[in-house]
């Protein structure tokens, strides 16, 4: 093995450059482009989150209290968006950045410099976004799915769509730079059924961004020309439907949530195993598992239209086969406590955190069940009931995937040790509070109440107030997230070991911690004992 | 992979993508502030909008300049290679999904919403309440919906200028193969000729397009505000119009560049990677043929 990195500049071969501007804005290094998209991800964190505080605040007793209800509404609709685009999606993009070439054996990602242009959309193109919030007419408040003939109406419209034709540029860049990276650039040996779980949630995360972000980008530009350019897609009085933006847009939208959830799957499935000395149960399964779930997701996108008046038979197909998705969500919920049976168990802060997934997530898992079932949909169809069960995927699952992604390769990305005993009072906090926050919302909607409502019935009051104090705990708790992760890189005087874990296996973990600046310049020699899947043979 | 690769290749520090995505902002700012002009007021919507487009045309300018220098001077290896062509088949099928948007689209608008309208199925109750008089059509005779938004209007027939494009679409697929095959085999006059033909090929469909185009307008009032025929229409071959235009760019530049000697038989990936799109350009209209024009 005599290969070695051709570099056009030769001082780059030895650690990061000096130039502020030189290092993070015209960078080609996976790691440092993988650490912008996490620190702009913290970022878009907590400006959602301010968001989500000022609607608890605003919920926390009936009658209207702080805000104008058509502030509010732009509070709802932003907060999911800047939470999607800017939070939960960056987040894995940056943790693919940081890890996919450190645990495939590349040097680096397939197409680096587009891989810098994919990050740096986004600053731009949430600048854009918030900026809506300043205007004369406003944000966006029609919410995130931004159905017509509601969002027509806002002026912000064009803020909006051309923002989130910049986000699927930036994503689609990013979703072609994954799957090119593991699929050309493995190291000599890395067979596809070798590579770890998150490398495999990955690809197939890629091929959906790459499958529907483009109908998203149809959606709303049809949306753009009916409202500036006189055209009737979704004007029955010139022969189109409105639900037929419905149809566009969650044929985008169910494989959207399915892209926030896969590589947290594979977090997931890299965590277990580790702290569980034991290699994941069922490998295979959990690589096919995750096939199955991509490709169903394309076929279930109508039940989230339940109530707008489908076709009988519409509705049948999709309720059986949005029950089918439990299927294989049920073998990797299996297979991950069958990874953990019988193993030895130790439970660092990581680990904590996949436990919480893998139990808060199927709860969430549980409560979509529920609303796959139309008679029952129609009863809680558009209540909190909907709040509390995407709450429960997507905090408790991605958000939670995230932050434990974020402890169990911290040492590596810094070289210090994370302060334990605040990592463990930062996990408990965030889940006694996560559910806190959550579950009176299920019971809120079983009784009735709407979501997207600054105001309520007072009937509602004594679960709103409590949802809300959990609400401002959960929030202040992700403080102490920030103060560990600045603790960790800055002041930590325990420095990490290459290895970190004593369990972990794969290659990201022969190299030294912190990570250098350039790894794998040299394909390494990949022997099968230091893989997590060295050896499949089920 | 199994396959052998001399060595990783990284490439050096650019400040292209950084500049891109301030061009790409400054435009759609532009835009959107253009778009939400009051009357009346004054364009600076449109200065920032020409402004960035003309900063999107320098930085693709620039970045594949750049590339282009880099390529010629041997930097790129075969594994380099294999990530530019995945590349480039991975961004046509996301092409091939946003045109899916609106085929999808146009299939919904003419099986269920329009039928619906006019009393078909699901829609009973609409067609009885709102608009009972209006009998479900495509085309002239109903496609603009029931309160006929846009007023009457004509449909373009397809086997006039439609199929004409077709042939030439088809032609220039042909064309661009055969160049191709001549540069596979290294013979330099056979590819600029058909290469240029393909190019001039291009030209003249979109020739024709603008010609049917200001034809609808004129003559058959059949306009983007006709309903969701007009819309239907429009929209589809006005963005295949576009990525027609794009591919004739994309062919002419390297038409020049293979008169630059840019190319030999084993590498010429900016060749096969703008022959791709050529084809899918085409297979995209083959599609709107069928289903906007015929059907």
């Amino acid at each position: 093995m005599s290969y070695a990195a051709t570099h056009d500049q030769h001082d780059d071969h030895h650690g990061a450059p000096k130039g502020f501007f030189q290092r993070w804005c015209m960078s080609t290094n996976h790691k440092d482009i993988g650490t912008l998209y996490l620190i702009f991800s913290l970022t878009m964190l907590f400006i959602g989150g301010s968001f989500a505080m000022l609607i608890r605040a605003e919920l926390f007793k009936p009658g209207m209290q702080l805000m104008q209800p058509y502030f509010f509404n732009e509070m709802t609709a932003m907060h999911a968006l800047v939470m999607i685009f800017g939070a939960i999606m960056p987040a894995f993009v940056g943790l693919g950045n940081w890890m996919i070439p450190l645990m495939v054996g590349a040097p680096d990602m397939a197409l680096p410099r587009m891989n810098n242009l994919s990050f740096w959309i986004l600053p731009f193109a949430f600048a854009l976004l918030l900026s809506t919030l300043f205007l004369p007419g406003g944000g966006p408040a029609g919410g995130w799915t931004m159905y017509p003939p509601l969002s027509l109406q806002s002026s912000s419209l064009a803020y909006a769509v051309f923002a989130i034709h910049l986000m699927g540029i930036s994503s689609i860049m990013g979703a072609i730079n994954i799957i090119a990276t593991i699929l050309n650039m493995r190291a000599p040996g890395m067979d596809l059924m070798k590579m770890p779980v998150f490398v495999w949630s990955w690809l197939i995360t890629a091929f959906l961004l790459i499958a529907v972000m483009p109908a998203l980008a149809g959606a709303v530009t049809m949306l753009l020309t009916d409202k500036y350019f006189g055209t009737n897609f979704f004007n029955p009085g010139g022969g189109g439907d409105p639900v037929l933006y419905q149809h566009i847009f969650w044929f985008f939208g169910h494989p959207e949530v399915y892209i926030m959830i896969l590589p947290a799957f594979g977090i997931i499935s890299e965590i277990v195993p580790t702290f569980a000395r034991k290699p994941i149960f069922g490998y295979k399964a959990m690589v096919f598992a995750i096939a199955c779930i991509a490709f169903l997701s394309f076929i279930v996108w109508a039940h989230h239209m339940f109530a707008v008046g489908l076709p009988l038979g519409a509705e049948i197909f999709f309720m059986y086969a949005t029950m089918l998705i439990s299927v294989p969500t049920g073998v990797k919920v299996f297979n991950w406590v069958a990874t953990m049976w019988g193993g030895s168990m130790t439970f660092e802060t990581p680990m904590l955190f996949a436990i919480a997934f893998i139990i808060l997530f199927t709860i969430g898992g549980f409560s979509g069940l529920m609303m796959a079932l139309v008679p029952a949909d129609f009863q809680y169809h558009d209540t909190y009931f909907i709040v509390a069960h995407f709450h429960y995927v997507l905090v408790t699952g991605a958000l939670f995937a995230i932050i434990g992604a974020a402890y169990y390769w911290m040492p590596k990305w810094t070289g210090n040790m994370y302060s334990e005993f605040w990592g463990k009072v930062h996990f408990w906090n965030s889940v006694v509070w996560v559910n806190v926050l959550f579950f009176p919302q299920h019971f809120l909607g079983l009784a009735g109440m709407p979501r997207r409502i600054p105001d309520y019935n007072v009937a509602f009051a004594n679960f709103n107030m409590i949802s809300s104090i959990g609400g401002f705990l959960f929030g202040a708790t992700q403080l102490i997230f920030v103060g560990v992760l600045i603790h960790c890189a800055f002041f930590s005087k325990k420095k990490a070991t290459d290895r970190v874990w004593e369990g972990a296996k794969g290659l990201e973990w022969t190299i030294p911690s912190p990570a250098p600046h350039h790894t794998f310049e040299v394909p390494p020699v990949i022997n099968d004992d230091e893989l997590a899947h060295g050896h499949v043979n089920d | 992979m199994g396959q052998q690769h001399d060595a990783y290749f990284v490439p050096a520090k650019s400040y292209w993508p950084f500049v891109a995505a301030v061009v790409m902002f400054t435009t759609v700012f532009g835009a959107a502030h253009w778009l939400n002009a009051e009357p009346g007021e004054t364009g600076f919507g449109k200065s920032v909008l020409i402004i960035g487009v003309i900063g999107v045309l320098g930085m693709f300018f620039g970045w594949f300049r750049s590339v282009i220098n880099e390529s010629l001077a041997g930097s790129y290896n075969s594994q380099v290679d294999t990530s530019f062509r995945m590349g480039m088949m991975w961004f046509i099928f996301s092409e091939v999904m946003f045109f899916g948007a609106f085929f999808g689209a146009l299939f919904y608008i003419r099986m269920f919403s329009v039928p619906w309208l006019g009393g078909h199925g699901h829609g009973v109750l609409t067609h009885e309440f709102l608009w009972s008089d209006y009998t479900a059509a495509w085309g002239a005779n109903g496609g603009n919906g029931p309160e006929q938004a846009g007023g009457a209007f004509r449909t373009v027939p397809a086997w006039g200028l439609p199929l004409l494009n077709t042939v030439i679409l088809l032609t220039s697929s042909v064309t661009v193969t055969i160049a191709h095959h001549a540069l596979r085999a290294g013979h330099r006059g056979k590819i600029l000729l058909f290469l240029g033909l393909t190019v001039l090929l291009g030209a003249t469909f979109l020739y024709f397009q603008a010609h049917e185009y200001i034809e609808a307008y004129k003559e058959l009032n059949l306009t983007l505000h006709s309903g969701v025929y007009g819309s239907t229409f429009f929209m589809l071959t006005g963005f295949h119009g576009m990525h027609v235009t794009l591919g004739t760019i994309m062919l002419a530049v390297i038409w020049l560049r293979v008169l630059k000697g840019h190319f030999d038989k084993d590498h010429h990936f900016g060749f096969e990677a703008v022959a791709w799109y050529w084809h899918f350009v085409d297979v995209v209209w083959l599609g709107l043929f069928m289903f906007v024009y015929i059907l």
